[in-house]
């Protein structure tokens, strides 16, 4: 997968004090490490829509701390490239999409345990550069003449939610690019070589100062969804059960909104 | 039939507007140095001769401008050339394995010079087709170097290094890269060029035969140095070193051959192998003269002639004898056969020659 | 078989012996395996039902014909630019010219994506010198057809300067003597008698970059965006079809499959028997 980010992190070697602190403030019982029957332990090996890797990693490394012994890996990319690679025997245990369209293919194919549930949803932002020197305040201002926008390709998820909002606004937009992916998108804007981008609240969180957010009404004509799944043929069930129970509590919920994510 | 080996001095006063070549070549690479002088009138044929590595090559290299000179000067017709580019240099240059362009035809390749050196397309072509004809290849123009023989793109390495009016024509090994038989017509052919060029001939060349028969002044190069320069004749006669005892001793005549005989200029006949009409030289080493006190009755070589020892050189435990009388010729025998026939100056001698070991080629 | 009325009537037996050794035939045959049976696997899953319908539509024509055209002037810009490069490091000497030479091999090994960026911190409107080509020239190359042209030409030109150079390198530099000693300068020796004789190399080399430039994507993506009809070349195509309509990709990648392998076929006959 060309966009596709792949971590592995480590297990630390916390010290027991430490794991003990962890566990108190995390208010979980002390059960998991004791009884040998489910408790978390190994590999986990999650594929996430590229969108979802700043809280992931973070609820990733507190998996670590909560569960000593296990190790998560992530895949984060586009959720259909991730889908096609699930559908086509990847080994995984959860798999968390950008979108309820993509995450049947993977439930049409068979291949999750359980019934997905959405965890977070995600809005449309306009990204500027800082400063807005354009003043964009609206999606209608993205057609001005002269003014350079790029969107997310109808064939992504952030794309068709640009298409469906844009739509609902009545407005007709020439952008100079269709890109392939949200984060490349947010690229063209934070290099300055496009002048505004419709992307994601959560990634325009992300690129920190390099670029400014502008809210627009219009966005709640197109929320994503984002379900989590675990996956039928997961290697490591016990842990994709945990982790997926760590993404839906109020912790895990803290986290995504936190990153520009609203709740469910 | 002088003979100097001592270099000419930088740069002598007075020969500056001397029409023809001076040059002093000093190539200094790594642990080999070539220092020699060199000075042609126009029409003279020069031949560097001189075993593998001795620098022959680099001296042509540096006259053309394509190795630079580390001191030394290099003028032409009174011209300074030594910091001059080899393609502003009214040199012409006939590679040893010729390097025609193989995308060319053999005109192209000929009006490549001109063209270079500011003649119109058309122009250059007519020039080009000019040499080609006199060069006998009129019928080949169109051809691309790899359907030429060896000869016939010899000529137009010629012709094309011609072309460009040199002042100065160098030719490497000319002879090298053709076999045998087709080295005695080149090599004919080439010595009417060579003797009609009105500019100076360098030529270098290992062989010297090719050597003796193309150039009208030999300059015997070892080790990056001069040992000896001077007629072919007067060299064969009086070598001054073991190498050129060995490789540039050769009696060497002309004559007007008719059938297996050659009558010389110098008198007596010479029977051959070879059969052939017309102009031609004879040659053959000093190693295959016998000599006898007596004249050797039922001996089977016709070539027999009246000698007297004019002089005696040894070079180890070889002595060569100079010969005077019917035929002037050199002759290599072992101190132990000389001293066996007493030989000494004035000393009259038989010496005769087989056939089989006599060279003839056409003039 | 026969060869010649002297020939037996049965076929020419081979010289005793003289086999393909196991040891090179197992692994050759392996690789050849490892390189066709995609390609297979592509022909196999291919939609033929409805890749009339798929090839028929307009986009694809366009994207193909927009390959073509980019791919074709990237390898003249890369001929342009790239011979001569090949000539400096081939035929001169200064100081640094391995690392010069390292450089311009750069772009094989760098991630094309990174190549896309680079191009755009260099040539984008607040690039290094992108900024000055917009406010004096006001040309902006991102987003544009020329940009694709321009990245495509950073990922292939490297494949035509290493040709080209080994090329130069095995040429005998004689004949460039030779044109001097008959008065060409060094462009003229360059020009009518080593590019003459190289001609077969650069061609090779010329082939390379135009179907290395014709797969190119993470660059052009880059650095160019994503346009119908302006930057959205086959490659791009295939992998934003493979988002959501894997069939229309396949059928996509073998369209640029067949043209390629026309092209370089053809080529490949023409140019390089004569080598």
């Amino acid at each position: 997968m060309i966009r596709s980010a792949h971590r592995t992190r480590r297990s630390r070697r916390a010290a027991g004090a430490a794991a003990v602190v962890v566990l108190a403030l995390g208010g979980c019982s002390a059960s998991g490490t004791d009884s040998a029957g489910d408790a978390p332990s190994g590999t986990l090996t999650v594929f996430a829509a590229a969108s979802l890797k700043e809280s992931f990693t973070a609820l990733g490394e507190r998996f670590e701390k909560e569960h000593p012994g296990t190790e998560v890996t992530f895949n984060f990319g586009g959720s259909d490239a991730l889908a096609a690679g699930i559908t086509n025997g990847a080994p995984a245990d959860v798999f968390a999409a950008a979108s309820t369209r993509t995450m049947r293919l993977v439930t049409d194919a068979g291949d999750t345990a359980g019934e997905p549930s959405t965890f977070a949803r995600n809005r449309l932002e306009i990204a500027t550069v800082p400063g807005n020197p354009h003043r964009i305040g609206s999606l209608r201002d993205l057609a001005a003449p002269g003014l350079k926008v790029v969107l997310c390709d109808r064939a992504v998820p952030c794309g068709a939610a640009a298409r469906t909002a844009l739509t609902a606004d009545g407005v007709d937009l020439t952008p100079v690019s269709y890109e392939q992916d949200v984060k490349s998108a947010l690229t063209k804007v934070a290099l300055r070589e496009a002048d505004a981008a419709v992307v994601y609240r959560t990634d325009v969180r992300a690129a920190g100062d390099k670029v400014q957010g502008v809210q627009f009404p219009e966005s709640a004509e197109a929320v994503n969804a984002y379900p989590i799944a675990r996956l039928d043929n997961a290697p490591n069930p016990a842990a994709a059960k945990a982790f997926v129970a760590l993404v839906r509590s109020p912790e895990g919920r803290a986290v995504l909104s936190e990153a520009g994510f609203s709740a469910p | 039939m002088t003979e100097s080996t001592v270099p000419h001095d930088a740069g002598q006063p007075g020969r500056t507007a001397a029409p023809g070549l001076d040059a002093r070549l000093v190539v200094d690479r790594g642990a080999f140095r070539l220092d020699i002088a060199l000075t042609a009138a126009p029409g003279d044929v020069v031949a560097l001769l001189g075993p593998n590595g001795a620098g022959k090559t680099t001296a042509l290299r540096a006259l053309a401008g394509l190795t630079p000179l580390t001191a030394g000067h290099l003028r032409l017709d009174g011209a300074e050339l030594h910091r001059t580019p080899p393609e502003a240099r009214p040199v012409g240059v006939v590679f040893q394995d010729y390097l025609l362009f193989p995308h060319l035809t053999a005109l192209d390749n000929v009006a490549f010079g001109p063209r270079c050196r500011g003649a119109g397309k058309a122009e250059a072509r007519a020039r080009a087709a000019e040499w080609l004809d006199r060069m006998g290849l009129a019928g080949h123009a169109g051809a691309r170097p790899r359907h030429l023989s060896g000869g016939q793109a010899q000529r137009v390495a010629l012709a094309r290094a011609l072309a460009i009016d040199p002042r100065l024509l160098l030719l490497d090994e000319p002879l090298a890269a053709l076999d045998a038989r087709t080295r005695l017509e080149v090599r004919a052919r080439l010595r009417r060029h060579l003797a009609a060029f009105e500019a100076v001939a360098v030529l270098v060349t290992h062989d010297p035969l090719d050597a003796m028969v193309l150039a009208d002044r030999l300059v015997v190069v070892e080790h990056g140095r001069i040992v000896q320069e001077g007629a072919p004749t007067d060299i064969a006669r009086h070598p001054r070193t073991e190498y050129i005892a060995q490789l540039v001793g050769l009696n060497l005549y002309r004559g007007h051959a008719d059938g297996h005989t050659v009558r010389l200029d110098a008198g007596p006949a010479v029977s051959t192998t070879e059969d052939l009409s017309g102009p031609a030289f004879v040659a053959f080493p000093p190693g295959a003269v016998t000599l006898y006190r007596d004249r050797p009755t039922g001996s089977s070589a016709r070539n027999l002639w009246r000698c007297r020892v004019a002089g005696l050189e040894t070079h180890g435990d070889q002595i060569r004898a100079e010969l005077t009388g019917e035929l002037s010729l050199a002759a290599d025998l072992t101190t132990v056969a000389a001293a066996e026939l007493d030989l000494h100056p004035g000393a009259p001698v038989w010496a005769a020659v087989k056939a089989a070991q006599t060279h003839a080629y056409p003039a | 078989m026969t060869s010649g009325p002297a020939a037996p009537r049965t076929a020419r037996p081979r010289p005793p012996g003289r086999g393909v050794p196991l040891a090179l035939l197992a692994p050759a045959l392996l690789g050849l395996a490892f390189l066709l049976v995609p390609l297979l696997a592509l022909l196999v899953r291919a939609p033929w039902r409805s890749l009339p319908e798929q090839l028929t539509s307009p986009e694809v024509w366009q994207a193909l014909r927009l390959s073509l055209f980019c791919a074709t002037a990237a390898t003249a810009l890369s001929l342009v630019v790239g011979v001569p490069l090949a000539w400096l490091l081939a035929r001169t000497e200064f100081r640094g010219r391995g690392l010069v030479r390292a450089l311009v091999t750069l772009p094989l090994v760098l991630p094309p994506v990174v190549g896309g960026v680079a191009l755009l911190l260099a040539l984008g409107r607040n690039g290094v010198v992108g900024q000055y080509l917009d406010a004096w020239f006001g040309i902006s190359l991102p987003f544009t057809t020329a940009g694709v042209v321009l990245a495509e030409t950073f990922v292939a030109m490297p494949f035509l300067v290493i040709s080209v150079e080994g090329t130069l390198r095995a040429a005998d530099p004689r004949f460039e003597e030779a044109a001097a000693t008959l008065g060409a300068s060094r462009f003229t020796a360059f020009r009518r008698v080593t590019l003459p004789l190289i001609a077969p190399g650069v061609a090779a080399g010329a082939v390379l970059a135009w179907a290395r430039a014709l797969g190119e994507f993470g660059a052009t993506i880059t650095f160019a965006g994503n346009f119908p009809g302006r930057t959205q070349t086959m490659p791009l195509a295939v992998y934003l079809a493979l988002q959501n309509d894997p069939a229309a990709a396949i059928a996509l990648s073998l369209v640029l499959l067949a043209v390629s392998v026309a092209v370089l076929a053809g080529l490949r006959d023409r140019w390089m028997r004569t080598a």
